[in-house]
């Protein structure tokens, strides 16, 4: 009976349009289960058995990329509570531990970016200690520096929404090194060349104009930099990383798949 | 019961005190092999040791049930499933509502005017309370009018020069007793429940409605004598 309703069903027109290929049971119809869908596509449709050897891979990028998942899936949750505003952002990070449903959300969402950060380092190692970096995969590993630095960005700005002191003076403290930024901070190497260069009347670079400025919306920590970094946290950054990421995964399978043990 | 047990291929010993209904297609069909290091070994009797016809790795043996690992697999993870999304939805609605209780104490009768239309809860719970010398003939005493405009539900003004509501947005006017009588509006406005708190002061009770058109405006809650 069961496995008739299942025939009907695999043989109607909706499930025909949605897959292609017949039952995966043979080799062909296993590559194109791959090869016909849009997420599967980007891994490598056969993959060297060495190649996802557990003890030479940690699978850390995949855990890197199932807790970029869970992150993304806790932070939509949190989005529905959670009001990035001076009066309000403090209260509605209590209120989803006291008084919303699965008031754990908030720690899966703050775990999982502890250990996000951990997970990409360790793949950093491995992919180092391996050599994996070396021709043809040396541009691979570029656009993996820049997925670490948005994890690590990531991991920043999300640290300011919980607006209590310890995020207020963690920012105040981590965006003073950008003071220091050659040129572009006021305190930096090269910002008085630039303003001796403008003339006496003119200063191009200061607290009011340099990068400092521009990442906090305003001279210190207001309410117009937990706005930007919220934005930046919810919306720009898991933008970037999202292409990045499908980029990383793609020429992984371009470079020839998983490196394996030599 | 027995129509599943019916469709299970499988000899069970022990006939009738068969538990679970296993599903056809997940169970190979033939006779059981029970797996030696399975569970409850002393069930293990019951179950024919011919062991022809199905691969013994993909059966768990419990006794006189015999279900197969595929199954337990995806039964435990439509549980699975199901469960996050239970939760998933419970998600969305919070143990604690930030909104205005709908029962309030409005004060004592003494600290309203005979006649007038008072405002003084339109803004906070959405309501006015009138202090009428004769409702319906029913004497001097109170009620409570819902300042929702019942055409498109806007807030309608007290005119006190003009002795009426008015609405902003489509011209709807109800007379002081909340009974429409131009503009678009439907019907009168809906009044709630007025009784007396336990400390003599009027409590205005949003939970229960009155609609004139229903003739729910007679009901002794709806209005609170007085004077």
């Amino acid at each position: 009976m069961f496995s008739k309703l299942w025939d009907n069903i695999t043989e109607s027109q909706i499930w025909k349009s949605i897959f292609r290929h017949g039952s995966p049971d043979t080799p062909r119809n296993q590559a194109l289960a791959v090869l016909s869908n849009v997420f599967l596509h980007l891994h490598p449709a056969r993959a060297r058995k060495g190649g996802i050897k557990l003890e030479y891979t940690w699978c850390m990028g995949g855990v890197t990329f199932f807790l970029f998942l869970e992150l993304t899936i806790t932070g939509i949750l949190l989005m529905f509570y959670y009001r990035p505003t001076a009066d309000y952002a403090f209260v509605d990070m209590v209120a989803l531990r006291e008084h919303i449903p699965l008031g754990i959300m908030r720690e899966l969402h703050r775990w999982g970016a502890h250990l996000m950060v951990i997970s990409v380092w360790l793949h950093m190692f491995r992919v180092f200690l391996t050599g994996s970096y070396k021709p043809p995969r040396e541009f691979n590993w570029s656009v993996g520096v820049i997925l670490l630095t948005l994890t690590l960005l990531l991991s920043f700005t999300g640290y300011l929404l919980p607006w209590d002191q310890l995020a207020m003076w963690a920012v105040t403290v981590g965006t003073n090194m950008a003071r220091a930024t050659p040129f572009l901070g006021h305190e930096g190497p090269g910002a008085s060349l630039l303003n001796w260069l403008a003339g006496e009347n003119m200063q191009i670079v200061h607290a009011g104009s340099d990068v400092r400025f521009a990442l906090l919306a305003g001279r210190f920590v207001g309410e117009a930099t937990l706005l930007r970094f919220y934005v930046l946290h919810c919306i720009a950054f898991p933008f970037v990383a999202v292409i990045l990421i499908a980029v990383h995964f793609w020429r992984v399978r371009k470079d020839g798949g998983i490196s394996g043990p030599v | 019961m027995a129509e599943p047990s019916k469709e299970n291929p499988l000899p069970i010993a022990g006939g009738a005190k068969t538990a679970l209904p296993v599903t056809p297609p997940l169970v190979a069909a033939g006779a059981a092999a029970t797996k030696p290091a399975a569970p409850a070994p002393a069930a293990n009797a019951s179950v024919p040791p011919s062991g022809e016809g199905i691969d013994r790795r993909t059966l768990l043996s419990l006794g006189p049930v015999t279900v197969s690992w595929v199954a337990l697999a995806w039964a435990s993870f439509t549980a699975a499933m199901a469960l996050s999304a239970g939760a998933l939805g419970r998600f969305f609605f919070p143990n604690v509502l930030f909104e205005p209780p709908s029962s309030f104490k409005a004060g004592f009768p003494e600290d309203y005017a005979t006649g007038k239309v008072d405002e003084r809860w339109k803004n906070l719970f959405g309501c006015w309370l009138v202090r009428s010398p004769d409702d319906f003939g029913r004497g001097p005493g109170f009620y409570v009018l819902s300042t929702v405009c019942t055409h498109l539900g806007c807030t309608p003004n007290w005119l006190d020069a003009e002795n009426k509501f008015k609405c902003p947005c489509h011209g709807s006017g109800f007379r002081r007793t909340g009974v429409n009588f131009e503009g678009p509006a439907p019907r009168p406005l809906e009044r709630f429940r007025i009784a007396w708190a336990d400390d003599g002061q009027i409590l205005v009770d949003k939970s229960k409605k009155f609609q004139q058109e229903k003739g729910q405006w007679t009901d002794p809650e709806s209005f609170l004598k007085y004077g």
